[in-house]
């Protein structure tokens, strides 16, 4: 057996060292990750996938832990993604989302893993979708995805998942406003955290409000619950809402949320394989180097230069 | 305190000397940098005058040695009357090995005991825990129960001496193993002298060695304060501590003013209690570092204890003169010893020391000159106690009371630190107070900063660290041999705890147990309760789970 | 297609001590050299350690302890990770650790011990210099 058939076996047998090495091959973008994730895709689909994301401060991490608590409870086994963003400037990552959840750190029943954005917008969400492939693969009941929440690359990336949970907490008012923009048509489950804290009323009542402004399509009416994530409180009504939601999709809505998701899918596969075969074909003929040294001097600007270099590769 | 026209004649003939006489001398000589700053990035002058502290009240800002507001030190005669209490911080190894490392300090001259306790006792678990594997006995010594107490003060009368215990979440438990061993000795409860830290807060951001979630921990801090006030005049129930703080990489602005915020905080919970200002207030205590910039120590604690008095009389109008005093234990500080080179610590002790001792300090532990690289063993120990008694013999600072006093710098620095301090305290007020701040990882976030910043001054060789970044040597010469803690300190341990866990009552134990989960529940002050269960002899850890179990476990909020 | 590799590090403090500055100084610079830090969190067991470093796959593991327990810990942690078939990442060790315990340390696998006053940069080209292409 090869290694990727290797790794392949490891990964449908549930083996924790084939699936961080699966999962690493998919963040590195080496080329066998493509190969892996086309013979694990036929076993992919069973897991439920919830995305969770939020700002920072929201409690995001600890809710998670407390819903892993939950679902362990339950006998469902748990794989948790969680993305941090990377720094820009360095590319360097903190991945500070595992720490809150190091108590199930043994518990053979769950796998987390971290992930950095590395900066690749497109890419980040299909590989977050791939990686999401491998543990449901792998046989996790769950698969929970976490980010932070505030601008379109978070926006993708929950997207991926079929139960999207927006999570706040009162005192962030300026995130409401701000998650307003992008998150707040995609998520099915609202949750004011920290609900402890005087001002988390307020937080419901903006949310009901901004919520009554638009209209639903899909027959879901995205409701708002109160959680203490410290001390667990309000987690198993969350987990009876995300049920809800997964019965709901059930009734029909799932196929077509399946196949959005399996044609957003081959959409991007296509969009990435093609640019990426013209960049390297451009690469390889040093075009790629000259125009850049040309945008550089200001003498033509990419957008131009983008156009003369396909009506080059297309009379090729 | 100067007159105008004075003021004006010195401000001229200053700006004469800096365009005349110094730009001739800097072109010859120039500088050694282009800014200068204190570690807590203070911008230090060429020169100070007294336009720089010409807004300076004497009666109102220094005024005499043990009067308000205390700057110039809490006692009417300072130093001339009674020197500082010089405790060295110590324990390791089991009860019996700590016991005869206390009987050698008080030989030496040592005048009061300072217990460390291992990581196990610490954090709330007995010896023969899982999470206590290959700790036991290492960093302090480790006590499980009552016996492990008993074993550690044999011989040791407790109305003569006064005993400090570097001890929080579990506080409470080892301060009622205390009142249970001064009640077999015979020894009245008002006569108990000694100080617990119990400063729960600080953990959460500086020491992080908490159990319980702030609120319950706040509790138990503020259960013994009320304990202490009603039952225990002597004893210091709380050390309010700015140390952990500084050690964990603030600066000293960060330093003052977080501590004091914590001891606001202190305050008003125990108010809540029902107990009056002037009631607690003379009993509660602090502890800070001292770290290198030798006048800007000098300057926090001058200003610590002013900015307290002020916060006392004005915010909590206490009455009590007592109340306003700041009283507070110093201890150098570790994190500036260096491994390399470990003989230069010595200096870097002394004068540590010296501006803890010109600073005012009513008690001091010196660190030992091995620790970046051990525990500290006995030779190292006693050179550290005998830097203190050097300051305080030979020295002649402690002749005269406050002699840094109208320093123009000194003054100035101490303005600075009050007023810089001043405005943290604000800015933490407007968060709603400490607790909300720890919540929001506000001290973590400011810490790790500072921190980061030191550390990449050091680097960036903008600051020196002799031995470490600049002098350095091939090989490096410890003139001692390492305290190593022996393995089978542990076994001992593990054996002695399971033959006391077979012969206690075990029906007592359970009882003990019952009670302390219904009083906890109830929200009653637990200290009490727990004074009977350890009679019982149950365990820290017994009770601790109990605690856990009502009250909840803290996770630690990691800000990097 | 282009691979983007990075350095995964995971530093993490075993043990009971709570003296985490330096730790998280390390987890700073090395972040800022452009790796991907995870890190731990305190009073994390040798367990949790192992399996962390498994499931995060990491490159580097990075302990630190200043409490005196190191040998036990370590030893622990080390078995735990050959245990796992994860002999090849790098690990390395720093906080107060005796000079003497050294030699035994660097036989059970750790690669390096770092003191105090390692200048952060040291580490960065250690990690660098010493992390294996792995894959």
């Amino acid at each position: 057996m090869g290694q990727i058939e290797q790794l392949v076996q490891g990964v449908l047998q549930g083996n924790r060292r084939s699936i961080a090495k699966t999962i690493t091959l998919i963040e590195n973008n080496e080329p066998e990750a493509q190969k892996i994730i086309s013979m694990l895709y036929p076993k992919t689909g069973r897991a439920h996938v919830i995305g969770v994301t939020g700002p920072t401060g929201s409690g995001k991490s600890t809710l998670i832990e407390k819903l892993i608590g939950e679902l362990r409870k339950r006998g469902k086994t748990v794989g948790v993604v969680a993305v941090d963003p990377s720094s820009p400037f360095t590319g360097g990552a903190f991945l500070g989302d595992r720490v809150r959840m190091q108590e199930h750190s043994t518990d053979v029943g769950v796998f987390i893993r971290s992930m950095a954005t590395r900066n690749a917008l497109g890419g980040l969400a299909k590989a977050t979708r791939d990686v999401i492939h491998v543990l449901d693969a792998s046989g996790k009941d769950v698969v929970i995805v976490e980010t932070v929440g505030a601008g379109q690359s978070e926006v993708e990336i929950v997207e991926v998942a079929q139960t999207v949970v927006v999570i706040l907490a009162p005192g962030l008012g300026d995130d409401i406003q701000a998650i307003k923009a992008g998150i707040m048509e995609i998520a099915d489950i609202f949750v004011v955290n920290k609900a402890d804290r005087e001002n988390a009323n307020k937080a419901i009542s903006d949310i009901q409000a901004m919520l009554e402004m638009n209209t639903e399509k899909t027959g879901w009416k995205p409701s708002v619950l109160k959680t203490t994530a410290l001390t667990g409180e309000g987690v198993t009504e969350l987990l009876a809402k995300i049920e809800e939601h997964k019965e709901h999709l059930k009734m029909g809505a799932l196929e077509a949320r399946r196949k959005e998701k399996v044609e957003t899918e081959l959409a991007e596969a296509i969009k990435q394989k093609v640019a990426e075969s013209i960049i390297e074909d451009l690469k390889r003929e040093g075009e790629w180097k000259k125009l850049a040294q040309k945008i550089l001097a200001r003498e033509t600007d990419p957008y131009s230069a983008a156009d003369m270099l396909l009506k080059k590769s297309k009379r090729n | 305190m100067f007159d105008e026209r004075k003021l004006q004649k010195i401000s001229k003939e200053r700006q004469r000397w800096k365009t005349t006489k110094v730009p001739s001398w800097i072109e010859r000589h120039p500088e050694r940098k282009n800014e200068f700053s204190t570690l807590s990035g203070i911008s230090v002058k060429r020169l100070y005058t007294p336009e720089d502290v010409k807004h300076l009240d004497y009666m109102k800002d220094l005024g005499f040695p043990g009067e308000y507001p205390f700057t110039r030190g809490l006692h009417a005669t300072m130093y001339r009357g009674r020197l500082w209490t010089m405790r060295q911080f110590s324990g390791f190894g089991t009860a019996e090995q700590t016991n005869q490392r206390f009987k050698y300090l008080l030989k030496e001259g040592e005048t009061g005991l300072s217990i460390a306790f291992d990581y196990p006792t610490i954090t709330g678990y007995d010896s023969d825990h899982s999470m206590a594997i290959g700790e036991v006995g290492q960093c302090g010594v480790a006590v499980s129960s009552l016996k492990d107490m008993e074993t550690l003060f044999d011989g040791i009368p407790l109305d003569k001496v006064s005993t400090s215990m570097t001890i929080n979440g579990p506080a409470a438990m080892l301060l009622a193993m205390y009142v249970a061993i001064g009640d077999k000795q015979g020894v009245p409860r008002e006569k108990l002298d000694g100080t617990t830290q119990n400063d729960n807060l600080k953990e959460f951001f500086a020491q992080k060695l908490c159990i319980f979630p702030p609120k319950p921990s706040l509790k138990l801090s503020t259960d013994i304060i009320e304990y202490c006030a009603r039952h225990l005049p002597s004893w210091n129930p709380i050390s309010i501590s700015g140390y952990h703080i500084r050690e964990a990489g603030s600066n000293a602005v960060q330093e003052l003013a977080f501590t004091l915020a914590d001891g606001i905080a202190y305050v008003e919970s125990t108010l809540e209690r029902g107990l009056k200002v002037d009631e607690f207030a003379p009993r509660l205590s602090f502890f800070f570092a001292s770290h290198n910039n030798f006048f800007e120590e000098i300057a926090k604690f001058r200003a610590a204890r002013r900015l307290w008095a002020r916060i006392m009389k004005e915010r909590f109008t206490a009455q009590n003169p007592r109340s306003l005093w700041m009283r507070m234990h110093v201890q150098t500080s570790g994190c500036t010893l260096t491994a390399q080179q470990p003989v230069n610590n010595i200096m870097r002790v002394t004068f540590q020391s010296l501006a803890a001792v010109l600073g005012g300090t009513q008690s001091l532990h010196t660190n030992s000159f091995d620790e970046a690289l051990a525990l500290p063993c006995e030779d190292a120990v006693r050179v550290a106690l005998r830097t203190q008694q050097i300051i305080a013999y030979e020295s002649g600072v402690t002749d005269t009371i406050d002699p840094l006093g109208g320093s123009y710098y000194v003054e100035y620095l101490t303005n600075e630190m009050e007023e810089r301090a001043m405005r943290y305290i604000d800015r933490i007020d407007a968060m709603g107070g400490v607790a909300s701040a720890i919540e929001k990882g506000f001290f973590q976030k400011e810490i790790a900063d500072s921190a980061y910043k030191y550390q990449k001054e050091i680097e960036r060789k903008q600051k020196t660290l002799v031995g470490v970044n600049e002098y350095t040597v091939e090989k490096d010469w410890v003139p001692v041999e390492l305290l190593r803690v022996h393995p089978k300190v542990e076994e001992e341990q593990l054996g002695r705890l399971r033959k006391m866990r077979k012969e206690r009552d075990k029906w007592k134990v359970k009882e003990a147990l019952d009670k302390l989960h219904a009083e906890a529940d109830k929200d009653r002050n637990l200290m009490p309760t727990i004074i009977e269960a350890v009679k019982a002899y149950v365990t820290i850890g017994e009770i601790t789970e109990v605690l856990r179990s009502v009250f909840g476990e803290y996770r630690e909020l990691i800000v990097v | 297609m282009t691979a983007t590799r990075k350095i995964r590090v995971l530093i993490a403090k075993p043990g009971l001590d709570s003296h985490d500055r330096g730790a998280k100084i390390v987890a700073r610079a090395l972040r800022d050299a452009g790796m991907e830090v995870i890190y731990t969190g305190l009073r994390q067991t040798p367990e949790q350690i192992a399996e962390t470093t498994l499931q995060e796959d990491v490159d580097v593991l990075g302990l630190s302890i200043l409490s005196g327990a190191h040998t036990t810990l370590f030893q622990k942690i080390m078995k735990l990770l050959r245990e796992k078939g994860m002999e090849d990442v790098l690990v390395f060790a720093g906080g107060i650790i005796p000079q003497e315990d050294v030699p035994a340390l660097k036989k059970i696998g750790i690669k390096e011990v770092f003191g105090p006053g390692t200048p952060t940069s040291v580490l960065i080209e250690f990690v660098q210099g010493n992390v294996k292409e792995r894959r």
